[in-house]
């Protein structure tokens, strides 16, 4: 249990060093704000975190509302506040805390609701390519396993295919699709993931260990049944290798796709507005956004394999 | 027509025929078995054991020459599942539990589902892995996972078990202690045995004959038949005629080697 403990403690111990050095530099070597923000800047975008103290009554109503649409980290207010601030107070979460009878506030940030409005939509873009892409990949490696021929015949140009630079074709399925439709950014997604998928999973139905091919011809097992109890469950840990390259390749594919055009709610498009009007840290908190979605596909990947094939020498 | 278990007429076996690189792995067979015989084959390494138990198992094609089992061709006794396979590895498959491993043949076998489970567990107690039906095979030691693919073997009782150096891998305590289990199971199951080893004591101990083979081109040299008493226990090792046997069986290898010079 420690182990495994150390295992996702390291990574977050890390985590927060990079960001403590991050905001040390950034606030000593005094750089500017446009060329990088500090990480609480960018934070402050996403949501505030509010102190409450029943002790301290010596902040005004009127310094409460600028604080907050400051975007400040830290924000005392009084026991006695407005009952509309309270109000609005209350629907946020609060988080109690043990030490000075005090509780923590979380507030949404200025800016968060158009970030999320063009994650969710991006998202749904990532998922969509990534879906039509893995689905295509796992059909064409299962029917191009079972014809030797035409797996010999098509793994060239797979692999040929694979090192095409893709985002090379955003301008053409813009033009294909329609810049606005979801379905020009889903397709070079689908593109993008279908290569790793289709490559992995043949390589995991056909590396197959010679003796156990042997022992189920000597069941005299069909090759429908050689397929299903041999060859998937073998190229089950190669299928979730290409899905993780999936998960991180499909949001890159969707925002970099929309760099070349999009709606103005997606994240890409977002970014680059954000950037042109200066608003580095609202930018660099989109990007945070995308950075964690990827994040999280990429763990419900590692969910799923972990479901699907208990047995596997990884989680021993 | 007898009634033998395997029967092998002038068998030869080219790999590559025609090629600068042909192999004649096997020149000549003439082997016959009876039914509930344990034959070992022993050789120098290369002479074509594996070939030949792959040629009799249906999953290497001959060249020339005939190969029956049970009075029908090999190919034909493969779809009717009359061989058990067990390999130098276990070869079990690592997504299956243990049971799950033992119950692959006679899932394809379409074996009802209570039966399947029966027989799982009467084989399971047959190698004494009774206590690990829900383990995976990495769980177990190596002599615990070559048990399974026993089991796994004989779990759909077929009528000739191809064994290809099954204890190979597994260190002189557990390769005799196994030997051990393999007797008691041939004595309750009545399946004929080929057995590849590279053992002179193994061989001896376990067998009815012991065939010696040379290499270059694979051949039959010697058809030794190993009259010790039945059933074969520790004592048999300490037997006279054990020693005798196991010399007469390591000249003959002698003999192959330098034949295959
Ligand atoms: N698939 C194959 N293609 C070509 N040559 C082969 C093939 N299988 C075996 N041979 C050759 O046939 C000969 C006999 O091989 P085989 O595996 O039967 O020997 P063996 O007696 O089992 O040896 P060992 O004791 O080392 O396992 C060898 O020279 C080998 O190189
Ligand atoms: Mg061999």
């Amino acid at each position: 249990m420690s182990d495994t403990m150390e295992r996702y403690l390291a990574p977050v111990i890390i985590l927060v060093i990079i960001l403590i050095a991050w905001e040390g530099l950034v606030a000593t070597l005094q750089i500017e704000q446009f060329l990088l923000p500090r990480p609480t800047i960018i934070l402050s975008n996403l949501f505030q975190v509010v102190h409450l103290s029943p002790a301290d009554t010596t902040a005004t109503d009127e310094e409460l509302q600028n604080a907050l649409k400051g975007n400040q980290l830290v924000v005392t207010i009084p026991a006695k506040a407005s009952p509309h601030l309270t109000e609005a107070l209350t629907s946020a979460a609060i988080i109690r805390l043990p030490w000075f009878n005090s509780s923590l506030l979380l507030l949404q940030g200025k800016n968060l609701s158009p970030i999320l409005q063009a994650a969710w939509y991006t998202l749904k873009e990532a998922l969509g390519g990534f879906i039509i892409g893995c689905g295509a990949g796992i059909v064409v490696a299962l029917v191009t396993s079972r014809w030797v021929g035409t797996r010999e015949a098509l793994m060239p140009f797979a692999i040929a295919a694979n090192s095409m630079p893709i985002i090379a074709f955003a301008p053409i399925a813009n033009n294909w699709f329609g810049i606005d439709n979801p379905f020009s950014k889903m397709f070079i997604v689908a593109i993008m993931v279908f290569f790793p998928v289709m490559i992995n999973l043949v390589r995991g139905l056909t590396q197959v260990d010679a003796n156990s091919l042997e022992l189920m011809r000597s069941y005299a097992a069909g090759d429908f049944e050689i397929i299903r109890k041999l060859r998937i469950p073998n190229a089950l840990p190669y299928l979730f290798n290409g899905l993780k390259i999936a998960a991180a390749l499909s949001m890159i594919g969707a925002v970099v796709g929309e760099y070349f055009g999009g709606p103005r709610i997606a994240l890409g498009v977002f970014i680059t507005q954000e950037a042109a009007l200066f608003r580095f840290s609202s930018a660099w908190a989109a990007i945070i956004i995308a950075c964690m979605m990827g994040i999280t596909l990429y763990l419900i990947i590692i969910l799923l394999e972990r479901l699907a094939m208990p047995w596997h020498v990884s989680f021993r | 027509m007898t009634n033998l278990a395997v029967s092998i007429k002038s068998l030869h076996k080219i790999f590559n025929q025609g090629s600068n690189n042909q192999v004649h792995a096997l020149k000549d067979i003439d082997l016959d078995i009876a039914p509930n015989e344990f034959v070992s084959l022993i050789g120098p390494s290369g002479c074509g054991k594996s070939t030949l138990l792959r040629v009799v198992g249906d999953l290497v094609s001959s060249s020339s020459g005939q190969v029956l089992v049970n009075n029908k061709s090999a190919h034909q006794a493969r779809l009717d599942r009359d061989y058990g396979m067990v390999f130098q590895s276990a070869t079990l498959y690592d997504w299956r539990t243990v049971a799950k491993n033992v119950q692959l043949p006679l899932e394809l076998m379409n074996y009802a589902k209570d039966k399947k489970e029966a027989r799982t567990r009467e084989m399971l107690k047959l190698v004494e892995l009774q206590d690990f039906h829900n383990h995976y095979p990495w769980q177990l030691s190596g002599g615990m996972q070559q048990r399974v693919s026993i089991a796994r073997a004989l779990a759909f009782e077929p009528s000739i078990l191809l064994m290809d150096e099954p204890f190979g891998a597994l260190d002189e305590m557990t390769r005799e202690r196994l030997n051990l289990e393999l007797l008691s199971i041939w004595e309750k199951t009545k399946t004929t045995v080929i057995f590849v080893t590279h053992s002179i004591t193994e061989a001896v101990f376990l067998s009815t004959r012991v065939i010696v083979m040379s290499a270059r081109p694979g051949r039959i040299t010697q058809d030794i038949t190993i009259d010790l008493p039945q059933p074969r226990n520790t004592d048999t090792r300490e037997n006279v005629r054990f020693f005798q046997l196991e010399t007469q069986v390591r000249e003959a290898l002698r003999e192959s080697e330098r034949m295959s010079v």
